[in-house]
């Protein structure tokens, strides 16, 4: 039964006003004419004059390199800290240990970075590292971060698996690792992914925090992306955030029909 | 039996290093760096690397502590700090009443949807926020400019006679903000709503209440705790933010976060950005706390 409503029609509504200006994006993403206001024709030559750009290129790949060490080290300790807050419920210090697992959700990007980079200049005068910043700086500010999102994914699932199979296997005498590995690993497997992908979307997408703590010469793509498009837009841009959104989709779409059949299989 | 003992004195190492691990790795590169920020903002600033004034000075046999509080006075003598902070509020405080007004109803169709659509409207409201936030204004520069998108239809449209004035100004700053992060409202807000009781509902139409009545008195009511974890996510980080302001507006839009960002890599004053920072955190103070709680209640359900 469709009735009409006002709240469909608003959703309806947003949906157009969050996907009406990337579809433009796209579109002139493939505008042959430099002036980007100017339609000129269909043209595929800011797809191929990027190849080109070697800059670019390098804070691709510089930024994908980040992203993945990202994911993996902000999963582990987010894995960590969510089984902290899930089962360990009285130690001294757990509410400042939530405190600062949720803040950094919210807190203004301006200010992480400021706090990193001041750490970062102190550490290098006491202990004479990092002496120079760049990749691995931007990797442990975006982990910091990243863990808040994934340790809130993961304690959601630890919250909802059923802790008498960990139990019985304790009650057998597994040792608690044994367990961790064998039965909690695999039961909350879809949390760890999709953990895992947002921190390595968070750390990909990163622009004012990286800026803070990057040293001269270590740009990322957004920093690229910011420098080229302040001054107005710009059409290779277009090209970069059009093959960007595209990536998104495609992850959005897999995830879609992975998680469409596993709900098919669940009313079954 | 040695090889029990052993066990017997991993057990609680082992529980101590899943609770030190996290927790350190915070301490360290979350707490202690606020503290920095504290003490640089007492500092003076200073043509070195790094640009600012020790704290602590061994002059002789004594420990002297110089604390500057010059950066703090300036704050509040230059009328261009506080103007920031007050637009900066602003801004925040109108972005999230409005991604209310459009995010609530959005979250509640969602929420009444059929499960089979349900998860399709989920994800459409979630790829966004995969989407960086940078290339998600950097779309709206395209649109909202003088030759833009926007302009040149109303122009054909024969609304208008003159392109609008629209980037570069507050509106599109607003557009923007609302634009970014309208998904942030609608998720918690949509995770409230998913668990009522539809019974409750139903009772009050059994009664005789209207729809709307029914809504008013008893889910909105109930989704108290999501509206404010919504207005929370959004109002926050708005307050210090900085890409939107900086790529949308204008000369007329004085935000904190472009302050900050202007003194820290425009002017390279080190110590006036810590002390901008500290006074935002202060102000941000309370929201994060409730946010905290609000958050941590919903991790004990």
């Amino acid at each position: 039964m469709v009735r009409f409503s006002f709240s469909r029609l608003m959703l309806y509504l947003g949906m157009i006003f969050i996907y009406a200006p990337m579809v433009v994006l796209v579109v002139y993403s493939f505008n042959a004419s430099r002036l980007v206001t100017v339609w000129g024709g269909w043209s595929t030559r800011w797809y191929s004059s990027l190849l080109h750009n070697k800059q670019l290129m390098t804070a691709v790949f510089r930024s994908l390199e980040i992203a993945t060490y990202t994911a993996l080290a902000a999963t582990a300790l987010g894995t960590l800290a969510a089984l902290v807050l899930t089962r360990f419920t009285r130690f001294r210090g757990r509410t400042l240990f939530g405190g600062m697992v949720t803040a950094p959700l919210v807190m203004p990007e301006v200010i992480t970075g400021l706090s990193l980079l001041l750490l970062f200049v102190a550490m290098a005068q006491l202990i004479g590292w990092p002496l120079e910043r760049g990749v691995t700086t931007i990797w442990i500010a975006h982990t910091t971060f990243s863990t808040a999102y994934v340790a809130i994914i993961v304690s959601s699932r630890l919250r909802e698996i059923d802790q008498s199979i960990e139990e019985a296997a304790m009650d057998l005498g597994a040792r608690p690792w044994k367990i961790f590995f064998l039965i909690t690993v695999p039961m909350i497997a879809p949390a760890l992914v999709a953990g895992a992908m947002m921190a390595f979307a968070l750390s990909l997408d990163d622009l004012v925090i990286a800026s803070f703590v990057s040293g001269p010469g270590a740009s990322t793509l957004p920093m690229e992306i910011f420098s080229a498009v302040r001054l107005g837009v710009k059409p290779d841009i277009n090209a970069v955030a059009s093959l960007i959104l595209l990536a998104v989709s495609l992850v959005t779409l897999l995830l879609w029909f992975i998680l469409r059949r596993q709900e098919k299989k669940r009313r079954f | 039996m040695k090889i029990f003992n052993r066990l017997h004195v991993s057990l609680p190492t082992g529980r101590h290093a899943v609770i030190a691990i996290p927790f350190l790795w915070l301490l360290l590169f979350f707490l202690l760096p606020f503290v920095l920020v504290l003490k640089i903002s007492f500092a003076e600033l200073q043509i070195a690397i790094p640009p600012y004034t020790a704290l602590l000075e061994w002059s002789g046999e004594q420990l002297r502590i110089v604390l500057n509080i010059g950066n703090y006075i300036l704050l509040g003598e230059d009328s261009i700090y506080l103007l920031a902070y007050l637009g900066s509020l602003k801004i925040a405080l109108i972005s999230t009443l409005l991604c209310l007004l459009i995010g609530y109803p959005m979250a509640y169709a969602i929420a009444n949807s059929s499960p089979s659509t349900r998860l399709m409207w989920l994800l459409l409201m979630m790829m966004p926020t995969w989407t960086a936030l940078l290339i998600r204004a950097y779309a709206w520069m395209g649109i909202l400019g003088n030759t833009g998108l926007l302009n040149q239809f109303l122009l054909w449209l024969g609304v208008i006679k003159q392109p609008l004035k629209i980037l570069n100004t507050n509106a599109a700053v607003y557009i923007g903000v609302v634009y970014t992060y309208l998904p942030f409202m609608v998720l918690p807000l949509y995770a409230n709503l998913i668990k009522h009781d539809n019974s409750l509902i139903e009772a009050a139409q059994d009664l005789g209440a209207r729809r709307f009545t029914s809504f008013w008195r008893i889910t909105f009511p109930l989704s108290k705790g999501g509206i404010i974890a919504g207005c929370m996510l959004v109002f926050i980080p708005v307050v210090g933010e900085f890409v939107i302001p900086e790529l949308l507006g204008g000369p007329e839009t004085l935000m904190i976060g472009k302050v900050l960002w202007q003194e820290f890599f425009n002017n390279r004053d080190w110590p006036v950005a810590s002390a901008l920072a500290v006074v935002m955190l202060l102000i941000l103070l309370v929201p994060i706390l409730l946010f905290n709680r609000i958050q941590a209640k919903e991790l004990e359900k």
